[in-house]
């Protein structure tokens, strides 16, 4: 599944590239797309769309009460608010892990993610191991990304079935209330509002 | 359908593996089939809920041994042929016997416009949702041929409805296109009434059910 990088780019073009190639051009010929527009696409999700709008979103929740006490009440309003909005993130929900309770999600029936907070999503939440064993056995998931959950801890697993998107508020490191809010956000990584790791530690 | 995809708690499929600082993109043709996936989306020939049904429909096999976006373009394939806008031969050939008709064609000046406005699924029913929060429901027991968004490993388990999301586009019909509105719940099902005593009894699943898939425990 992983692209291997250690070969030279010399190589001939994979069967793969071939074969997109060739479709790519009888639908430019067909007139079923523009090429510019296929363009746009890839660098809107390639470089203008990313998981840093999440981590906006979750440094702004925790130095605002106010601010997250509406991103868990109205979340895609709070969250259109900051600017970031659109395909597959019109209908949010946020989950807040907290001492207790932990969040983590999942789409086991294809690869549902809120884009306009976390861009696209990784190979790994949509694989088949992934997809298959969150679901039966969170715990040693979460364990395979250095996460250990306490057994008295709740654990939620949110499978993505509908048209809801769901994003994982990751709880506030200790020992970081001297942080700005740009500082804060440098602790929030992606994999963190999918709920399989914590926000990282203040290492300052 | 209980096809490949359908994997929540499939087991033997191995580690996780996952890629540090992994790229967005693993290959050119990575880009250009998710760009092309999205552009044809537009062509108002199909809507997602087509769109991942013609991916699920692969065999099982192919499904679960295809990276990510060979998926993808196994379901283009499928979507460009039964919406007849492609035929088989000019797949074969490569070179276009006609220009397309019909079609809105997603221009590259509104790529940033209609992606930010997204497409909403909300939609007025006109009848109460059936069940309430604290309602404890049973997933029927229905395994339909056609496209679903009900995991098979809830199906015949008790859950507890926790919220109603409104009315949501019912994906079973809008696979078949038609566009149908029906409550939606987040249902939540302790991991013991999924997968039996040996799971830990503080665990659970979310997952969101719509209304006729549901019947009062």
């Amino acid at each position: 599944m992983s692209h291997d990088h250690s070969h030279d780019h010399t190589e001939p073009p994979s069967d793969m590239e071939l074969r997109v190639r060739s479709l790519e051009t009888l639908m430019v010929d067909k007139g079923l797309v523009d090429p510019a527009a296929l363009d746009a696409l890839i660098d809107m999700y390639e470089n203008q769309i990313g998981p840093r709008n999440g981590a906006k979103v979750v440094a702004r929740a925790w130095t605002d009460a106010a601010y997250k006490q509406r991103l868990l009440d109205t979340p895609s309003e709070a969250i259109t608010e900051m600017g970031f909005v659109g395909r597959q993130g019109e209908h949010m929900k946020v989950v807040e892990n907290t001492t207790d309770l932990h969040n983590v999600v999942v789409c086991t029936l294809c690869s549902c993610y809120p884009w306009p907070v976390l861009g696209l999503p990784p190979v790994w939440y949509k694989s088949a191991p992934y997809r298959s064993r969150v679901v039966i056995d969170p715990r040693a998931v979460l364990r395979e990304f250095g996460t250990e959950i306490a057994d008295d801890v709740e654990v939620r697993v949110w499978d993505s079935t509908s048209e809801m998107r769901f994003m994982v508020l990751p709880q506030r490191p200790g020992g970081t209330d001297e942080l700005n809010e740009a500082e804060l956000e440098a602790l929030v990584s992606r994999n963190s509002m999918i709920g399989v790791e914590r926000a990282k530690p203040n290492n300052r | 359908m209980n096809g490949g995809h359908d994997l929540g708690g499939m087991q033997a499929l191995g580690p996780i593996n996952a890629e540090v600082d992994e790229p967005v993109f693993h290959a050119t043709w990575e880009k250009r089939v998710f760009a092309l996936c999205l552009a044809a989306g537009f062509l108002g020939k199909w809507n997602i809920d087509i769109g991942r049904h013609a991916r699920e429909r692969q065999h099982p096999a192919d499904y679960i041994a295809n990276s990510y976006y060979e998926n993808w373009f196994a379901g283009l394939l499928t979507q460009l042929q039964e919406s007849q806008l492609v035929s088989s031969r000019e797949l074969n050939t490569g070179v276009s016997e006609a220009p397309a008709t019909d079609v809105r064609v997603l221009p590259a000046a509104k790529v940033v416009e209609t992606l930010t406005k997204g497409g909403p699924v909300h939609m007025e029913v006109g009848h109460e949702p059936t069940f309430t929060p604290g309602a404890r429901v049973r997933v029927i027991n229905a395994h339909p041929p056609g496209h679903t968004r009900v995991p098979r490993y809830i199906r015949d388990r008790v859950g507890v409805v926790r919220t109603h999301y409104g009315a949501h586009v019912y994906p079973d019909r809008s696979a078949e296109g038609v566009k149908e509105g029906q409550h939606v719940y987040s249902v939540q099902f302790g991991a013991r009434e999924l997968w039996g005593n040996s799971a830990p009894e503080n665990n659970s699943v979310f997952v969101d059910v719509w209304d006729n898939h549901l019947e009062f425990a």
